[in-house]
């Protein structure tokens, strides 16, 4: 259960929104269908802060939009005040990612939209506006347009914009994201200042991100999706003191705890915990830019070799999206291993580490040949006397693996990692894949 | 730091233009209720086929006439605007409405509007007998119809590219529709509605010109107004006239263009979809002076109960509706029949059409047509290769340097939008005197028109090639037609192909009036599909009218699916610099 440190958490749980046994997926113009959300039950209970915490894929936001009633549910359904939801759902305001205001419209008058919207007369939306505007620390700013202010200020008021509508749920979707660190630390904790000092009226905050340190500082209750389609990983509890501390080690053991769940997004909750490895069939190729994987290993390397991943994003201030597909990629090359949130190099990863751009590329080579996606098209185009084959093929192949929608991308980044490793390329002109010809002479050796 | 200034400063003169500002803005609203005052006395003047309204050649009535038109050009412009509005809001919101509005937007976009004219004058005056109103309606209409579709489409367009964002924003807080209208869709449409706006207002003045003298079902039908003094001056053989008339063409659209368009460009940048201010804007000083003055702050802020009373009155008017679960199955069952539906409906439609055609006229006539088409065709291939090869190199050396293209662009905005058929009477005389058949003079007429939209494409082709790929093939010593064949005319491509598709469709438009030339009594003739329409739509020859327009259709549609838009795809797909 959600913490009980607040009087206003120690009020019973009662559910403000219930998603029962929510599915979403989305017709494809070729006639399949995209499945982004399967089988997910939420409830978002008075009192509390909920994160939705998962890598893009996870279908989060979607779920938030289901839960505001901005997307109708394949099945399942939402229910709110003891009644099925169907439509926007006037309980909710939400915060947008990108703030989502109106150019043209002046501080006031965006703050005022929702309110005009309600058919609220002019005097009482001028002082409601007001006191929100006031609230989030614009005053004096009522009369600016948005770009004349700073992206931090712009989302100032896509929060007094929600806060003028007094809703009963706060709907936040990763909207911190779009700031620098420092912003979005200052924001973050007026925020929380607010709802703690209960100066919001509102019940509670639902909030989606994918920082993972984000979700552990604000929330009661952290919610982790998987991807593909998008389910509830685990629900764990945040029974942390506030004001929260992230040098405090039960903080950073929570975050670790998390990482090491989100790390290893193809393995059972109770495996990752017992640190049991069980490699699936044949595992996805990481969304990651291989260029930027030696960068890494060598920030490792000069670490001794040892990095707290948590520490690792600071530092590189790379999102969880862009840090977990690198290391996903360095676990795929037997570079690194990642355990207990921290990412720790092999000999094999240090070596390559320190290597010269020669040599680094021929380690990369014989280890790409071992990264299951890699090992399959490598030998299947091994095999062709010309060495080549239609990419229609892969294509179908690809999509036989992992589905029509996230078949194509893997075979992408597969011809990505293909041209780096220098193993097979792709060739327009004949929509082919074909082995890297400057390998004719090296394919031997591979063999041998 | 207390730095004493004895010297005025420029606050001085700004504070100035300020005192000055209200004055001005008040002489300039009242001077603009007296004009239409008077114009409005003209336009519902009686009218009967036995007495029709005369021109007079004498220059102090040209300031009359003048307004009489720009009266006509701006009412066209206000119906285009609301028609697009109406039209663009129901494509973009209904699925099944967008399956048939946008097809027929595309289609209306490609008929040869003057090829219309007989049937909307008889429309019209059948409409408003005994009244002026008639014609001046069917006026503004062929207007209307040139300045419409262009901008209903980038309306529809603009709808259906909303920021998600914003969507989503409007739909959580329930904006009632009308209040989602003016705050979300009209802002987002607005400077695609303007720019648009202010080229087929450009592009009207061409019908202006030619709607305001015609011949239909055998009768003379003039409109005081500009274009009918051009048509009197040529009937007259009157060479100061025709000049002078010229020159009241350009001063009319210069003016409109500072005191009009101008102002309202750089008044929509505020609702540019942008995160900060960008660095260079558009400056209107008319703008400046109506900005400055205070009667329209008083007015404004008079009005906003007015504002908020409407706000009130059409909340109800489309509530916001929830998103229904889509029943796949049903809604397929549904669009089956709606398209066989429509379908059927098209078929009947070309069917009867082409029945009554093939029974007046019989079946050789069509192949007579069809073959004057391929004439007309060629005309339109010549002129495009000769702009592309004349005016491409211009364009690009233009949009190259930057300083020429400041200078240049307003010039070239300005002669684009200048009427060709106010250039027809000189080009007639000149073939006359030089004894050249109209066969090979046509497309020279049709050139003079549509030319300008390659050149304006070319100079806005290259000035979108980024600097950095210029410094690249300098620094690699790229030049000459190595340099035009590896970044000029890549770069330029996607740019160049939507001028050229637009100077295509005016080249076919413009073939009804080119084709047939006068000056004073001779008439020059050329043989072609244009011709054709022209001389049936005098005539009052429906069948052919039907037949001819028809067959341009046919022809434009054609080229549009057959080369325009592989072009497009081409270029959209390989050569987009972004």
């Amino acid at each position: 259960m959600a913490t009980t440190l607040f009087p206003k958490n120690t009020a019973m749980a009662a559910p403000i929104l219930t998603a029962d046994h929510v599915s979403k997926s989305f017709p494809l113009p070729d006639g399949g269908a995209l499945h982004v959300l399967d089988d997910v039950s939420v409830t978002l209970n008075r009192g509390e802060i909920l994160a939705l915490l998962g890598r893009s894929g996870s279908g989060k936001s979607t779920l938030l939009r289901i839960l505001a009633g901005l997307i109708s549910p394949t099945s399942g359904g939402v229910t709110a005040n003891g009644a099925a939801v169907s439509g926007p759902n006037p309980d909710v305001a939400m915060v947008f990612q990108s703030f989502a205001l109106l150019p043209w419209l002046t501080v006031q008058e965006n703050v005022e939209l929702g309110l005009k919207a309600q058919g609220i007369a002019a005097k009482v939306r001028a002082a409601q506006a007001n006191a929100a505007i006031d609230m989030v620390g614009l005053d004096g700013f009522e009369g600016a347009y948005p770009k004349e202010l700073s992206g931090g200020m712009r989302q100032r008021v896509g929060f007094a914009r929600a806060f003028a509508v007094r809703p009963r749920a706060l709907f936040m979707d990763e909207p911190f994201s779009a700031l620098d660190v420092l912003t979005a630390e200052n924001l973050r904790g007026e925020l929380l200042d607010l709802w703690v000092e209960q100066k919001l009226d509102t019940e509670a905050i639902l909030i989606v991100t994918h920082n993972i340190e984000e979700a552990v500082l604000l929330a009661d209750r952290v919610i982790v999706l998987g991807a593909n389609p998008g389910h509830i990983r685990v629900e764990l509890p945040v029974n942390l003191p506030r004001p929260r501390e992230r040098k405090e080690s039960a903080f950073q053991a929570l975050v670790d705890r998390i990482y090491t769940i989100m790390t290893r997004p193809n393995e059972e909750i109770e495996s990752v915990a017992t640190g049991v490895k069980q490699r699936p069939t044949l595992a996805p190729l990481p969304d990651a830019a291989v260029g930027m994987l030696g960068g890494l290993l060598e920030i490792v390397e000069a670490q001794s070799g040892k990095a707290d991943l948590f520490r690792l994003s600071e530092t590189l201030l790379l999102d969880v999206d862009d840090l977990l597909p690198l290391t996903d990629a360095a676990q795929q090359l037997a570079f690194a291993t990642v355990i207990g949130g921290d990412l720790t190099l092999t000999p094999l990863g240090a070596t390559y580490a320190k290597a010269d751009i020669l040599r680094s590329k021929e380690l990369f080579r014989t280890q790409a040949l071992d990264v299951p996606v890699i090992r399959l098209i490598h030998g299947l185009l091994d095999k062709q006397g010309d060495g080549r084959l239609r990419r229609a093929f892969f294509d179908d192949l690809m999509a036989r693996h992992f589905g029509r929608e996230e078949g194509p991308k893997q075979l992408e980044r597969a011809i990505d990692w293909g041209r780096y490793a220098e193993l097979f390329t792709f060739d327009p002109e004949s929509d082919t894949l074909v082995l890297d010809p400057a390998l004719d002479g090296a394919s031997p050796v591979q063999g041998g | 730091m207390a730095v004493s200034r004895s010297f005025p400063t420029a606050d001085i003169f700004r504070r100035r233009l300020g005192t000055l500002a209200d004055p001005a803005v008040i002489l300039g609203v009242l001077a603009l209720l007296y004009i239409l005052a008077r114009l409005s006395a003209g336009v519902t003047a009686p009218f009967s086929e036995a007495n029709p309204p005369t021109v007079s050649l004498d220059a102090t009535n040209l300031p009359y006439y003048a307004a009489r038109s720009l009266l006509r050009m701006f009412l066209a412009l206000i119906a285009s605007t609301l028609f697009t509005l109406v039209y663009g809001t129901i494509a973009a919101r209904s699925r099944r409405a967008e399956r048939v509005l946008v097809p027929l937007l595309d289609v209306l976009q490609s008929v040869p509007i003057l090829g219309f004219l007989s049937i909307t004058v008889t429309g019209f005056i059948a409409l408003f007998p005994g009244s002026l109103l008639g014609l001046e309606c069917a006026s503004i209409f062929a207007i209307f119809t040139s300045q419409a579709w262009n901008m209903t489409f980038s309306y529809y367009h603009s709808l259906i590219t909303q920021p998600r964002d914003q969507e989503e924003m409007a739909n959580l807080y329930r904006l009632p529709a009308w209040q989602r209208f003016t705050t979300i869709d009209l802002p987002n449409g607005m400077i695609g509605l303007v720019w648009n706006g202010m080229m087929s207002f450009g592009g009207g003045w061409f019908f202006l010109v030619a709607s305001e003298a015609i011949s239909v079902l055998n009768k003379k039908y003039t409109l005081p107004g500009i274009g009918s003094y051009l048509g009197a001056a040529v009937d007259a053989q009157d060479f100061r006239h025709l000049f002078l008339a010229l020159v009241t063409m350009i001063v009319m659209i210069v003016a409109v263009d500072r005191l009009f368009w101008r102002p309202l460009v750089a008044w929509a940048e505020k609702f540019k979809n942008e995160d900060s201010e960008s660095g260079e804007r558009v400056q209107s000083g008319v703008l400046n002076v109506l900005r400055r003055a205070r009667v329209i702050a008083l007015v404004g802020k008079g009005l906003s109960p007015v504002a908020e009373g409407v706000d009130r009155l059409l909340r109800p008017v489309g509530r916001p509706h929830p998103p229904r679960p889509v029943d796949l199955r049903r809604n397929w069952l549904v669009d089956g029949a709606y398209n066989v539906v429509l379908l059927l409906i098209v078929v009947g439609v070309l069917v009867r059409l082409g029945f009554f055609v093939v029974r007046d006229v019989g079946v050789g006539e069509v192949g007579l047509a069809l073959g004057l088409g391929l004439l007309t065709f060629l005309r339109v291939l010549v002129l495009i290769a000769f702009a592309a090869v004349v005016w491409t190199p211009i364009g690009v050396w233009i949009g190259f340097n930057p300083r020429i293209s400041r200078v240049a662009q307003p010039i070239v905005q300005i002669l684009a939008s200048f009427p060709a058929n106010f250039i027809f009477p000189f080009m007639t005389i000149f073939f006359i005197r030089t004894q050249i058949s109209l066969n090979y003079g046509a497309p020279l007429l049709m050139a003079l028109g549509a030319q300008w939209y390659i050149l304006f494409n070319s100079i806005a082709g290259a000035m979108a090639i980024p600097n950095d790929l210029k410094e690249a093939a300098e620094n690699f010593g790229i030049r000459g037609w190595k340099l035009w064949r590896s970044l000029i005319l890549p770069g330029i491509f996607p740019a160049w192909v939507t001028g050229a598709v637009t100077a295509s469709g005016g080249a076919w438009n413009a073939s009804i009036v080119a084709e047939i030339v006068s000056w004073g009594n001779t008439t020059l003739h050329a043989t072609g599909l244009g011709a054709y329409i022209a001389d049936a739509t005098t005539t009052g020859d429906w069948p052919r009218i039907v037949l001819g327009i028809g067959v341009m259709v046919l022809y434009v549609v054609g080229l549009n699916r057959l080369v325009w838009r592989r072009l497009y795809n081409l270029a959209e797909a390989k050569y987009k610099l972004s």
